[in-house]
């Protein structure tokens, strides 16, 4: 199984219960695209803000053609400073606006970080709930895209441990195009974190709409663990972008006679702990896999929640890869800090061999 | 602190010292310190008319209801100051000695504006009709907060400096996007964010600067110059009088005299209906003093001296007020007898108030922290119900 062949399955289910199909295969960028597009033309209190996003479109041209549609004052590009867009973000919020930011990539969020964790993270609770800030924050993180440095970080756990945001990471493009949706309509601050590497991969796409719960439950879904594929002999945990590698890396361990479970965990705060103690359950041993540094990382957590609730069960520690503790590296070394496929397979290995 | 604030005479001739940097051209003066209002030709001179103008259309009644609100708002800080050093408050950031500056602004707001206050704004929260006892949630810490934000536009105290000038351009940004600007109707709104001469170093009031120039948010920077920034003097923070920063933002300065609540009144007024009628920011640098400590953890004696102190007490807000309302006898004995009682009852309540408020029980912490429901905090908040259950029924102090 791969996870084309889930999402395929996933978007037919969905086109029969609609009334005008109108799947369409695009790249993850065109996806966000569009479900940014709906979400601004269904909405009067969307707007988009952020560095080159308007007349450019986005470095990355997520935002191509939406100023043209939605005007300047939707789609807004703003001055370069992050802070002020963040700080700025939440004064609209609070004015009844529901603001989109772009922050251009992982790197210069570091700006914004004491108006992401200090106010937007803490509004509605410093205020007794009177206040909501639904600001969503894109962020392009990751690297294997050949960039120069501070262009190919995974900032999330520095965002995870605080209270009061949720993050999410779509791994495919019809995740894409539904998540950014349920971001923007969720209540509560949102970093919807897009791996960049995976922007130009395609995938069946459901415009219509249909398929996207934007009612008060939506945030549930958004933070649903979805099992890519399914296996007895391990199971492996990631996300974003490193979803597909590891479907990969289960394909070529199943050649050697080992049936990986994959789990995309869309969410990393909240994490869906039930999908994975009910995997490693089954299973009896967990790999976690993402970009972002093992230490004190997604993947820390993960073995202790896991190992909490699955002690008994668990046939071999938790393994993680990930990052090392090192500044992200040059391009032309970086693959040898990505979680690789064969790092993947050679913890699969490690884990089988307990 | 700028050319002009330093001191000019040696150390022991206390007046010269220090001397009056409101006196200085440029800055907006309307009622000198002996309570006489600058002659109108000598403002007119000056660029200042429209201002003494404006001024001149204060009525009595107002000029009065500014004199009351100094008066509480000093009354309610010294017993707030005592509460403190009674144990019934954490902490406490006196406001004594900047009561023009924020009661004159606050009474230039309109019922839909809305205020984006530091920590020490408790002159303007009164003014917008908080009742004062509120501001003692937050310093008590029984709460983060205290209050509605939205109830009398009045935001909440923000303690990381500089931050919510960010918020207040946002929200100005919003008003525009309202169409609540430049409608010549009631409708129009402006929003004000109050911040301090140390705050004006940090990155996010340069940005809410640019930002608020460039989108021409109706927005009025709001910058009180009391001095100090703890026991940083002005000129740890800049080399040039705050006011000069305004114009490289191509945003509009004016420089007033914070302890003259009559001028402070008629130039926030000017800024206000400029940016409700889409004129777009103001920055206001009203010069005052921080008569008191920082806040009652702080020992000013460590590095001001008392002669400063001295000179500005002679340059008193509300003894201003008091002489201007005498001198054009708008006020007779009684009606500084009647505030001076209303004080008293008002400390009287608030003392009462401040101990009737108790701890909220332990599990509300997990309260709000998400807009919608969170399982980590579900499971946490449950687990820690389950665990403060467990004690029941055990003697004092053990587990059960
Ligand atoms: C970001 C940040 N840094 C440091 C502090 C500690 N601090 C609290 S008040 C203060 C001085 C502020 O001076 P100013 O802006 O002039 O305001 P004032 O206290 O005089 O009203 C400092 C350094 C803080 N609250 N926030
Ligand atoms: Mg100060």
């Amino acid at each position: 199984m791969s996870a084309e062949t889930v999402e395929t399955a996933e978007t037919s289910a969905t086109v029969e219960t609609s009334s005008r199909p109108s799947t369409e295969r695009l790249p993850m960028a065109r996806a966000i695209n569009a479900g940014l597009r709906r979400a601004l033309a269904t909405d009067d209190r969307v707007m988009l803000m952020g560095e080159d996003i308007g007349r450019l479109g986005g470095v990355f041209r997520v935002t191509d053609g939406l100023q043209a549609e939605f005007g300047t004052q939707r789609v807004v590009d703003s001055p370069l400073a992050e802070s002020g867009i963040l700080g700025t973000a939440i004064g609209l919020a609070m004015a009844g606006y529901r603001p989109v930011v772009e922050i251009q990539f992982d790197g210069f969020v570091f700006p914004a970080f004491d108006q992401i964790t200090t106010q937007l993270a803490k509004l509605h609770y410093r205020s007794a709930g009177r206040l909501q800030v639904p600001v969503v924050i894109r962020i392009p993180y990751g690297g294997n895209i050949g960039a120069i440095e501070h262009h190919s970080e995974s900032p999330e756990a520095l965002f995870a441990h605080t209270a009061g945001l949720r993050i999410v990471t779509p791994a495919t493009a019809a995740d894409a195009y539904s998540m950014i949706q349920q971001s923007i309509a969720s209540p509560d601050p949102v970093i919807f974190l897009e791996p960049k590497a995976r922007y130009w991969d395609k995938g069946e796409v459901d415009l219509s709409g249909d398929g996207v719960d934007l009612g008060p439950d939506g945030w549930r879904s958004l933070h649903v663990a979805r099992t890519v594929r399914t296996g007895t002999d391990l199971t492996i945990a990631a996300y974003g972008p490193t979803v597909a590698t590891a479907l990969a890396a289960a394909q070529v361990a199943e050649g050697e006679g080992h049936d990986v479970e994959v789990v995309d965990l869309r969410s990393v705060s909240p994490i869906d702990v039930d999908t994975l103690a009910e995997s490693v359950g089954r299973t009896g041993r967990l790999v976690v896999v993402h970009e972002a540094p093992m230490f004190f990382g997604p993947g820390a957590e993960i073995a202790a929640r896991v190992t909490e609730r699955c002690f008994h069960q668990l046939e071999a520690p938790v393994l993680r890869v990930g990052g090392f503790h090192t500044p992200y590296p040059a391009s032309s070394v970086e693959k040898e800090y990505l979680p690789s496929l064969d790092r993947i397979l050679d913890a699969v290995d490690r884990s089988l061999a307990y | 602190m700028s050319s002009t604030e330093t001191p000019v005479a040696p150390a022991g001739t206390t007046e010269l010292s220090w001397p009056d940097p409101c006196e200085v051209a440029g800055t907006v003066r309307l009622v000198a310190p002996d309570g006489s209002r600058l002659p109108a030709q000598a403002l007119e001179l000056s660029g200042h008319g429209v201002y003494a103008a404006a001024a001149a259309r204060t009525t009595p009644d107002q000029l009065r209801a500014m004199y009351r609100d100094m008066v509480l708002t000093r009354a309610f800080d010294r017993e707030a100051t005592s509460l403190q050093r009674q144990g019934e408050l954490g902490l406490w950031p006196e406001c004594r000695g900047q009561e023009a500056a924020q009661i004159g602004s606050a009474h230039a707001l309109r019922p839909r504006d809305h205020v984006f206050p530091s920590y020490r704004e408790h002159g303007v929260a009164h003014v917008r009709g908080l009742p004062l006892h509120e501001l003692l949630h937050l310093f008590r810490g029984t709460e983060h907060g205290g209050w509605d934000p939205t109830a009398h536009g009045f935001h909440l105290y923000t303690l990381v400096i500089g931050s919510h000038t960010l918020h207040a351009t946002g929200y100005g940004m919003g008003i525009q996007r309202d169409g609540d600007v430049g409608t010549g109707t009631d409708r129009d709104r402006a929003v004000v964010a109050y911040f301090g001469d140390g705050a004006t170093a940090q990155g996010d009031v340069n940005e809410a600067l640019v930002f608020a120039a460039t989108t021409n948010a109706p927005v009025v920077f709001f910058c009180q110059n009391n001095h100090w920034a703890i026991s940083a003097p002005t000129s740890v923070q800049t080399t040039v009088p705050l006011v000069e920063r305004a114009s490289g933002f191509g945003i509009p300065g004016v420089r007033v005299d914070g302890n003259d609540a009559v001028a402070v009144k008629a130039v926030t007024e000017a800024a206000l209906e400029r940016a409700r009628a889409g004129g777009g920011p103001t920055f206001i640098e009203a010069v005052t003093y921080r008569m008191g400590a920082h806040t009652t953890s702080d020992d000013p004696t460590r590095y001001r001296e008392r002669a400063e102190e001295e000179a500005w007490s002679r340059r008193d807000p509300i003894e201003r007020l008091a002489a201007l309302l005498r001198a054009e006898e708008h006020a007779d004995a009684d009606f500084f007898a009647a505030v001076e009682a209303e004080s008293a009852e008002l400390a009287a309540g608030v003392r009462t108030y401040c101990r009737s408020l108790t701890p909220p029980p332990a599990a509300t912490i997990f309260d709000h922290v998400y807009a919608s429901e969170h399982p980590l905090v579900a499971e946490e908040s449950a687990w820690f119900a389950q665990y403060e259950a467990s004690f029941d029924g055990a003697p004092a102090g053990g587990h059960a």
